[in-house]
This record gives structure tokens, sequence and C-alpha cells, in this order.
């Protein structure tokens, strides 16, 4: 494994799986345990080279899981398992233009994603929003791929000062003719670019992120509400229309765990002494 | 010479098993059953009439020789006991632990007509364990048949299938989509009721075999079945990869946070071992006062991790009565001993909101039993105006699981209306050269019947690829109608 920090808080790991590699497809998951008493998490594709074997995963430090990892994996290391590519592959679709919208992490899922749309022939949009201009990465990536690109941050400090939904604003007021919106972020902000195009009848797909065990369909625990059905996003997902989906519920949903959380983090950080001093992590003083 | 045993001659009552004290037991993870010692085996062994038409054999999915193996246990010939038993089933010391007995076995034992049942599967584990702690496999010898066999999914019906065709000397490896291999013998059925460490030795003799396990390989998506054949090289594949896909009631309230299906549950806590949490980090908030919705032997499991992992108060609620419960009988059984509050001909109407998106309480209506369905068992019927609430801050749903969609979402294999495989008689999908067996065909069954679906594939298995079958040509008891415990033909006779 190879790895790049793109902030304090988010790194990137390219993991050696030539197999996952060739059958990786833009907008699955994979499940990853660090070590044997680990949690599973799930964590999407960001890119894939079946040429070098490599799958790239992009990880935020959220908790216990994320921030033991992004501590204990280092160039060289090994994960306990990594187990993928999970998910239904999402479909390019046959839109001519298309707006591709990344949130903070979901910048990293959606490129994949934008790329296959751009080797279909379409006419690609990238609105890309991070809090603050220090958090920016994968730009040039973008660039690469992008007939426009739009960066978006909270504070001004780079790009245009707002939400993505500024973003896709403009890109819709300067494109009627878009025919598709791909959105990938946190869920509030996935929530307010489906009501941005619910107006204008432009169909958008989300991918969820909803609590997983197994990412099989064998525990339900994925479960969230599409219109008056109820959906696995592990196997029937994670891209589903974004104007069908109940983002309240999930948001409910993604709460779950709370306490645990910071149960398992604050032990964590107690046993290992550690915290985060400009990005890196430290032992405690004495 | 024995002297004919008659019903009157056995001893009347049924060798009683050594269990864990209830009070003692709900704090732990022990298993609840310690299991026969030897002289309690052969003393029930002494219950076996030996009929000249065993009911027995009949009611065992695999057709096991239970009265050849009894016999054997009775002459304290326990070696003998496990070669009997392994020429049909791989796992005595699984089965003897999870069979329904009641149903199968037992249920159709002569003895039963009049005293309780011969304890045909407290033996059957006795020998089983036995086997474990002595390391005994029956290793035939193996020519080896230049095939490469590929099996999808570790459950029974994955690990009998490739049991046979190691034996039948082809190339086995199992791919397995979790990170340890066993399906439901892992995830889903605790460690009380079944030691993963029985698990553990199961595989390590397969291991023995010359099988290789992958685990994290989520076939469908990793590669496809196709593929298997057409790229990897096997020349044919088994899939057996269970009926994981749980059912949710859909009743309002049933993705509320507290609501969550049994194989969640169970999965957190064997398979992730959620209970040494905060040690492992997979959490299993519990709450205080647990529902558990159904009665199978999942919804035995749900009832009493949830009360070993110390909730207040477990309740369990079913549409149907007691009698028509499908769990074993052993399991409701400790699960009553253990404390565990039963509302029979009861149905869920609605789970409650506590406004923050929480459960605060479950409504339910009473039901009573009418005309029998299709099933053969009496359709329950709610009755009017008896609605209820019961206090509860956390529902577990074990109401059935359906087909796992991805082997369908990714191949071309014919699927019947509910999603499961189709196969031939011969359990032969419909590409040639793949087979299926177990829960996926049949919906969810038992751990012995899934088994056995495992091994009649092997056996269609073997015919597709024109090898012969190895295992024994003659009535298992003999070889060229010499009784097998004389196998080795220089031993004088007493
Ligand atoms: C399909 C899918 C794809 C994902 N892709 C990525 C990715 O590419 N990069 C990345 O950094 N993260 C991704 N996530 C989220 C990632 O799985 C969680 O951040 C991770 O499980 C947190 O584990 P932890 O132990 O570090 O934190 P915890 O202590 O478990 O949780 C800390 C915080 O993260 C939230 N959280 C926990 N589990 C999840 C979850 N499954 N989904 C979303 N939020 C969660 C909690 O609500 C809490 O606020 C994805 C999730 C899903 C379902
Ligand atoms: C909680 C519980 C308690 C039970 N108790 C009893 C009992 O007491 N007695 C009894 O007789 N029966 C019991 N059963 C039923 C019994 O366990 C099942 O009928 C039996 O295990 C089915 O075996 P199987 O091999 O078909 O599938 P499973 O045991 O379900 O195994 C399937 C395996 O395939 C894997 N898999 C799935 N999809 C893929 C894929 N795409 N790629 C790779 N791997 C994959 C799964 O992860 C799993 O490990 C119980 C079931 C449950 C859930
Ligand atoms: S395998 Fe099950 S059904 Fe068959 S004899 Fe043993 S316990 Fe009875
Ligand atoms: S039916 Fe009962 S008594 Fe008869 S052979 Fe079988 S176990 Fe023995
Ligand atoms: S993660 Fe378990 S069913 Fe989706």
């Amino acid at each position: 494994m190879t790895r790049e920090d793109y902030s304090d808080v988010t790194y990137m790991l390219e993991i050696h799986h030539p197999l996952m590699a060739r059958a990786a497809k833009p907008g699955q998951f994979v499940i990853v345990m660090s070590h044997r008493e680990g949690e599973r998490i799930p964590l999407t594709i960001a890119d894939f080279d079946a040429e070098r074997g490599t799958i790239t995963l992009v990880i935020q430090a959220v908790g216990k899981t994320t921030l033991e990892m992004q501590q204990t994996c280092r160039a060289g290391t090994s994960l306990y398992g990594m187990a993928g590519p999970m998910g239904i592959p999402s479909n390019p679709g046959s839109a001519k233009k298309v707006i591709c919208v990344g949130g903070g992490l979901g910048v990293a899922p959606v490129y994949p994603q934008a790329r296959a749309l751009k080797q279909n022939g379409a006419y690609v949009i990238g609105v890309l929003g991070f809090r603050n201009k220090d958090l920016i990465f994968w730009e040039e990536k973008f660039r690469a791929i992008c007939d426009e690109l739009i960066i978006c941050t909270d504070d001004g400090s780079a790009g245009l000062k707002g939400f993505v939904t500024d973003g896709i604003n403009q890109a819709l007021e300067n494109h009627k003719d878009v025919g598709e919106v791909v959105a990938i972020g946190p869920p509030v902000m996935m929530k307010a670019s489906a009501e941005a195009t619910r107006a204008r009848g432009v169909k958008t797909m989300v991918s969820l992120n909803p609590i997983m065990v197994d990412g099989t369909g064998m525990c339900g625990g994925c479960r969230v509400k599409i219109g008056d059905e109820v959906k696995f996003a592990c196997v029937d997902g994670p891209d589903f229309d974004g104007h069908k989906v109940d983002f309240d519920d999930l948001m409910i949903r993604l709460r779950r765990y709370k306490e645990e959380e910071r149960v398992a983090t604050e032990r964590w950080s107690e046993t290992c002494r550690m915290r985060m001093v400009d990005g890196k992590v430290v032992p405690l003083p004495e | 010479m024995i002297k004919k045993r008659t019903i009157r001659s056995i001893p009347q009552k049924r060798t009683p098993v050594r269990e864990l004290d209830p009070k003692v037991r709900v704090t732990n993870f022990e298993e609840v059953n310690c299991g026969y010692t030897e002289p309690e085996a052969m003393l029930e062994s002494e219950r076996c009439l030996f009929c000249p038409d065993p009911k027995c054999i009949g009611g065992c999915p695999v057709s096991i020789n239970i009265p050849a193996f009894i016999k054997k246990i009775g002459e304290k010939d326990f070696r003998g006991a496990y070669d009997v038993i392994t020429a049909t089933n791989l796992l005595p010391a699984v089965c003897g632990r999870v069979c329904p007995q009641e149903n199968q076995c037992e249920g159709v034992c002569v003895v039963g007509e009049n005293l309780e049942p011969v304890a045909i599967g407290r033996m059957e584990r006795f020998v089983g364990d036995l086997a474990i702690a002595n390391n005994w496999v029956n290793l035939p010898f193996i020519e080896p048949a230049k095939y490469r066999i590929g099996i999808v999914g570790s459950g029974p019906a994955g690990m009998a299938c490739a049991a046979d065709m190691a034996k039948a000397g082809c190339d086995v490896t199992v791919f397995e989509a979790f990170h340890l291999a066993g399906g439901v013998l892992r995830y889903g059925i605790p460690d009380f009721r079944l030691p993963n460490t029985v698990v553990d030795a199961e595989i390590e003799k397969l291991e023995q075999l010359g099988v290789r396990f992958e685990c994290n390989t989520l076939v469908g998506r990793l590669f496809t079945i196709e593929q298997m054949i057409e790229e990897l090289g096997f020349h044919a594949v088994f899939i057996g990869t269970g009926a994981g896909y749980p059912s949710m009631l859909g009743i309002p309230g049933d993705s509320l946070n507290g609501v969550l299906s049994a194989n969640e549950l169970l999965t957190r806590c064997n398979l992730m071992a959620a209970r040494n949490f905060p040690d492992v980090d997979t959490p299993l908030p519990l709450g205080k006062h647990v529902v558990v919705v159904g009665a199978g032997n999942t919804a035995m499991d749900a009832l009493r991790v949830c009360q070993r992992l110390g909730a207040e108060k477990v309740t369990c609620v079913y549409r149907r009565s007691k009698t028509e419960c499908p769990a074993r009988a052993e399991e409701v059984h400790h699960a009553e001993q253990e404390g565990i509050e039963f509302h029979w001909l009861t149905n869920p109407v609605e789970i409650i909101d506590d406004g923050a998106g929480s459960v605060a309480g479950m409504r339910c209506i009473r039901m009573e039993l009418g005309e029998p369905d299709d099933s053969g068992r009496r359709r329950p019927l709610p009755v009017k105006g008896s609605e209820f609430e019961i206090e509860t801050d956390q529902v577990v749903f074990a109401i059935g699981t359906n087909a796992n969609p991805i082997i369908g979402q990714t191949s071309k294999l014919k699927l019947n209306k509910w999603g499961y495989l189709e196969t031939n008689a011969e359990l032969m999908t419909s590409i040639a050269g793949v087979f299926a067996g177990g829960d996926i065909v049949t919906g969810a069954a038992t751990v012995i019947e899934a088994m056995g679906a495992g091994r009649k594939a092997a056996r269609g298995m073997k015919a597709y690829l024109g090898l012969r079958d190895v295992g024994p040509v003659n009535d298992a008891a003999t070889l060229f109608g010499i009784d097998l415990s004389e196998h080795n033909f220089n031993r004088i006779r007493a």
C-alpha cells in the first residue's frame, strides 16, 4: 500500500489488489477491516487502476477506526481484510451533459463517475465543495477530465463563496440542457442538491452511506427508504434517485451508534495516549 | 450375545444431560448443554431396539445408519461409531447440537411411540466431540483427478460439497465473503449453542483434506460465476450462498433506531464479537427491554443473546401458538428456563416513535387460530379490539429471510419467482457445470439439509465431470458383505 495525506484529517491509501482493480467499476465500495478485532467499515472506491492493480481509497479520520488507520496504515503495511467491490456500479446513463457534484470527502468517489461519463462522450461539469482552501484536493485530477470546473468554499477562501448548491444553481443557469446530476457527499449536502434540482426536474443520482456491517445484504442495517420502498444500500444501491430518498430517515439512522463511537474513540486515544497536532498523531504530554 | 431388547427391557427414562444452571449461564456465553460423558452415552445406547426396519434412518435427511452407530457406542467402539456416522454426515459435532431432532430422526424413533425417543442427537454429538478431541479424520486414499472446483459460500452446504470433491481428488477452493469461514454456523448460531471452536475444528479437517479457503471474496462482484468457468479455470462450481436477506415487517416505525434484524444482532455479537465492546471496535448497543418478533431458531438465539448481554427484560412475540413455533424444542425450553417472557398469539402492528427517531414501545394485537393454511398450520387471525402496548426500547425482527440478490444480479443463472436459484434433480443450475444447494435453493432450512444438498450436488458434479464416486459402493456397514468392523482381518474373534 502507498499513502498520501491531503490534510490533517484526510488521507489517501492506494492498495494493491489486482483482482479487485480489474473488477471495480465507478460507484462501488469496499469493506475494510484493519485488524482482527476491528470494525468492518465501508469505503468508496475513489479510483482504480487495472494495469497497476491498485484500488484507491480516500478516508476522513472521524472516529476510532479511521483515526487508528490514519496512524497504522503506512506504505508497505497491509490490511487484515478488504472485501469487494460491493454494490451495483453506477450506470453512466445516456445524458449528454452532466453535473458531477462532490462535497468534502464526496469529491473522491465522484471522480471515477466523472471520468466514466467523460469517456462516454458526455460534457462534464464538475462542482466541488470544500470548507476552506486548505482542504482542497484532486483539483488537477478533475481539471483533466471536466469540461468546466466550479470550486466552492464555505468561507470563500478559494473559488466561489458558498455551498455546492450555489455551484449547481450557477451551472444550471448557464446550461439549460443538463441531463443529469450526480451528487456525492454528506447526507445534508446530497439532500440540498436534490432539492436544488427537483424544481427543474433534472434527474439526480446520489450515493448513500448508511451504517453497514457485512455489505452483502445479510444484516439489513443499511436499509434506506426510497419512495415507499425499503432498500438495502449495500446490494440494491448505493446509488439511488435523489428525489425519492428519505434523507431525514438516513440522517437519524446514522446517529444510531453515536454514543458507542464516542466511547471507542475516547478509549482509543486514552490507551494510545495520542492526539492530533498539526496533522500528526503525537503522544499526549505527560 | 446381547439379549433381544424390548420396549420393556430397555432403560425407560432418557439419560439426562448435564446443563449449566440457568442463573449462571445467562451471564456468560458458555455452552448450555454439556454433552454426554462416556458412561452416559453408553447407557443411552442401551435404549435403542435395533429395529429390523429402523424408522429413524428415514427421518434423518442424510440417512445416517443410526442403529449401527449406536451399536458401536454400546460396544465402546467409538472410532467405529464415528466411521459409521461420517459415511454420510461430515459434521457430527455440529448436527448433534443443532439438528431439530424432534422433527427428524428422533421424531420417528419407535421407542418414542411409548417412551421418550432414543437421544440420537446427543449420542451423535458425543461421538463428534470425541473425534475432535482425538483428531480423528477419515482421510481416504486420494487419487488426484486434475479438476479444479470452486465453491461459493462456506456454510454447511459449501463445506459438505468441498469435502466430497476433495475426497474425489479435486483441487478445491472455497470462496467466502466474510473474513471468517463457516456461514450461519459462524455468524448466526451463538457460542452457547455451538462453540466457535467446534466450527474451527471442522474447518481444519477440511483443510487437512486439501481444501483451501479464500475469505474476503465476494463472488459475483469480484468475479462472476461465468468468469469462474470461462476465465479462472474452474471445471465446476458449487453455489451455497445461503438465504441471508432479512425481511422487515413492513409496519409503521420499522426503520426507527433500535429496530434491527436478528441477523444484524447476531452478526455483531458472534462474528464481530461486539459483546466484548469496547475491546473490539464493533458496537452493539442494547435496550433495557428487548422485544424479539418471531419464534424460530433465529429468534431463540436473538432472545438468549440479549438476555446474556444484560437486557433487563426480554420478550418474545409470535403470531401463532407454542405448538406451531418452528424452533427446536430444546431451545424454547432453554429460553423459558432462562426467564424469557413469551407472548404467543400476538402480532405487532406498530412500533412507536419516541419523537427523536428511536423506539418507545410496540403496539400489538392478539391473534386466534383459524383454519389450516397451505403449510398445514392453523392460520392466525387478529382478534378485533384486542390491541395493547408493550414497553420496549429495542425491537429485533426474526421473521425469516429472502434470497440474497448478489448472484442473481451478476450472472445469467435462472432464478425462480422468489429469487432462489433453479436447479434440476441433480442440483445443476441453468449453466452447465454450475451446481447449487442449501438455503439459496430451498429457502431457509436446516444445517443437515444444507449439508445433504452439498453432498448431493457433489455427486452430480462427479457425474458431470465423469469421476467415479469413490464412496462406499456397498451398504455402508459392510464391504463385500463383510462387516466393516472386521476390516482388520487378522483380528481373532472372541
Ligand atoms: C457506501 C459507503 C461509502 C463510504 N465511503 C467513504 C469514503 O470513501 N471515505 C470515508 O472516509 N468514509 C466513507 N464512508 C464512511 C465511513 O464508512 C465511516 O466514516 C467509517 O465507518 C467511520 O468509522 P470510525 O470507526 O472511524 O468512526 P465511528 O466512530 O464509527 O463514527 C464517527 C462518525 O462517523 C459516522 N459514521 C459511522 N459509520 C458511518 C458510515 N457507515 N457512514 C457514514 N458515516 C458513518 C458516525 O455517525 C459518526 O459521526 C462510507 C460509508 C458508506 C456506507
Ligand atoms: C440464527 C440462526 C439459527 C439457526 N439455528 C439452526 C438450528 O438450530 N438447527 C438447524 O438445523 N438450522 C438452523 N439454522 C438454519 C441453518 O443454519 C441454515 O439452514 C444453514 O446454515 C444453511 O446453510 P448454507 O450452507 O445454505 O448457507 P449459510 O450457512 O447461510 O452460508 C452461506 C455463506 O455464503 C457466504 N456468501 C453469501 N454470498 C456470497 C458471495 N456472493 N460470495 C461469497 N460468499 C458468499 C455467506 O457469507 C455465508 O458464509 C439457523 C439459522 C440461523 C440464521
Ligand atoms: S444428522 Fe441430524 S437428523 Fe440425522 S441422525 Fe444426526 S441428529 Fe438426527
Ligand atoms: S427407530 Fe429408535 S429404536 Fe429403532 S433403531 Fe432407530 S433409534 Fe433405535
Ligand atoms: S450492510 Fe448488511 S445488509 Fe447492507
